[in-house]
């Protein structure tokens, strides 16, 4: 019979070991239940883009708050982390994406996000790969990529939670169950199972939305900052039909990861050829010598995605059952947030931004 | 034909592959491993990608599968 914890966190993801790690912090005791490899779901299959997003108010809040809490954390971040302070080039093609950089520039002005609008001469200096007759683009300076793996087990050893090698078969307030059949009772329990969670909490409006991503051979220099085309805000990724959407992003190691794909209702993980065609000749569209490059790893995971694209963070209908799930594409710069937000829930405490638009129990209306 | 090979003028027959010429060359590092090591053709047939060297700019590009081209830079990181 294991001893009593205040926490018990079903997931090892990034999401997961921020929120074990924020508990621990805070003094309470916990353990974490993760039958994979720490940090080995889509922890593992995404980007590793630390990154403010402005889709929304309360997703600019959480985005900005959680990337604060990793530059704070810089200093002691191991090296296989490789955090890189690369910043976001958020690309324009043409002069109305040019409108939506100036328009972003002053919701980061506001918010004292650091950016600037970079004319096409500018972009062109900055990332000379580009293609050529491109407009200009948006330089937000404190963005970075990290190596989410890594920070998941290094959230993971700092919170010195127990950690049990088995999935969590059932979850409720009072703890959980292990597939085994253990019973490990805890004050809270936290769903954090990312694309998975309504298996275990049936009925959370969280559902799979797969990604292709591709990773050349070391072409240090090719790519400088992580860019990302602005088409992926009007057109691309809209929340029903499946999209591709210009993503590259540098390596510490000189490679340079490709994507992006969004698709709904696919189960299978299998790399679907024409998608990832899809996905590469977008890319190419924007870098054409990207042609040029070998690629040599291709692969697939599973974001956790909600209506209105915020995370459910926070208490369920029951008080000491806690969701911590639904973070899409944004789970590596969120989960610090998440973390905190939890830790902070649990006890009473006012947490730093307000908690409210990420709450489980919130109306949902998808935008 | 004549190429070179981190500067230094190799001549080759035609039909030679770049490994050759690298060889030729006397480099016996075609390109250093993520952790530093000394790398260099293992399998000669495209397999490996241990042989993988810089051509007229053109990074990662497997020698032992490349045809020597008259004038062509080729740079080893070994």
């Amino acid at each position: 019979m294991r001893a009593s914890y205040d926490v018990a966190i079903a997931g090892g993801g990034i999401v997961g070991t921020a929120c074990a790690e924020a508990c621990a912090a805070a003094g309470l005791r916990v353990l974490v239940a993760e039958p994979g490899p720490i940090g080995g779901g889509a922890t593992a299959a995404g980007m590793g883009h630390v990154v403010v997003m402005d889709d929304s108010p309360a997703q600019m809040a959480l985005t900005q708050y959680s990337r604060a809490l990793w530059i704070e954390r810089i200093p002691e971040l191991p090296a296989e982390v490789e955090y890189l302070p690369c910043g976001t080039i958020w690309v324009a093609a043409d002069e109305e994406e040019m409108q939506e950089c100036r328009r972003k520039k002053v919701v980061h002005d506001a918010a004292g996000v650091r950016s600037e609008v970079l004319d096409a001469r500018q972009l062109s200096e900055a990332e000379p790969h580009l293609r050529a007759g491109l407009a200009g683009g948006l330089l937000v300076h404190d963005d970075s990529t990290i190596y989410p793996p890594c920070a998941a087990r290094w959230l993971l050893e700092r919170s010195g939670a127990e950690v049990v090698r088995e999935a969590a078969a059932e979850i409720a307030g009072g703890g959980l169950r292990l597939r085994s059949g253990e019973r490990i009772s805890a004050g809270v329990t936290v769903n954090a199972t990312g694309a998975w969670a309504p298996e275990l909490t049936p009925g959370i409006e969280v559902r799979k939305r797969k990604g292709h991503l591709a990773i050349t051979d070391r072409y240090p220099g090719f790519v400088r900052h992580v860019l990302v085309e602005l088409g992926y805000l009007k057109s691309a990724h809209s929340i029903t039909a499946d999209s591709v959407a210009f993503n590259a992003q540098p390596r510490r190691s000189g490679q340079v990861l490709l994507g992006s794909s969004r698709q709904f209702g696919a189960e299978s993980g299998a790399i679907e050829a024409a998608m990832l065609a899809r996905m590469l000749r977008r890319c190419e569209e924007y870098m054409p010598e990207l042609a040029e490059l070998t690629a040599i790893r291709t692969w697939t995971g599973f974001r956790a995605a909600t209506p209105d694209k915020l995370p459910l963070i926070g208490p369920t209908a029951d008080p000491r059952l806690y969701l911590a799930t639904g973070h899409e594409g944004l789970g590596i710069t969120t989960s610090l947030a998440t973390g905190r937000l939890v830790a902070d829930l649990i006890r009473g405490h006012e947490p730093a931004i307000p908690a409210a638009p990420y709450l489980p129990g919130r109306k949902q209306e998808a935008h | 034909m004549k190429v070179r090979v981190n500067g230094r003028a190799v001549e080759v027959p035609e039909g030679a592959m770049v490994s050759a010429a690298v060889a030729l060359a006397g480099e016996a590092a075609f390109r250093r491993s993520v952790t530093g090591e000394a790398r260099g053709p293992l399998c000669g047939m495209g397999i490996c990608f241990e042989c993988r060297v810089t051509v007229d700019g053109r990074a990662q590009v497997r020698s032992c599968q490349t045809p020597c081209r008259d004038g062509m830079e080729v740079r080893t990181d070994g």
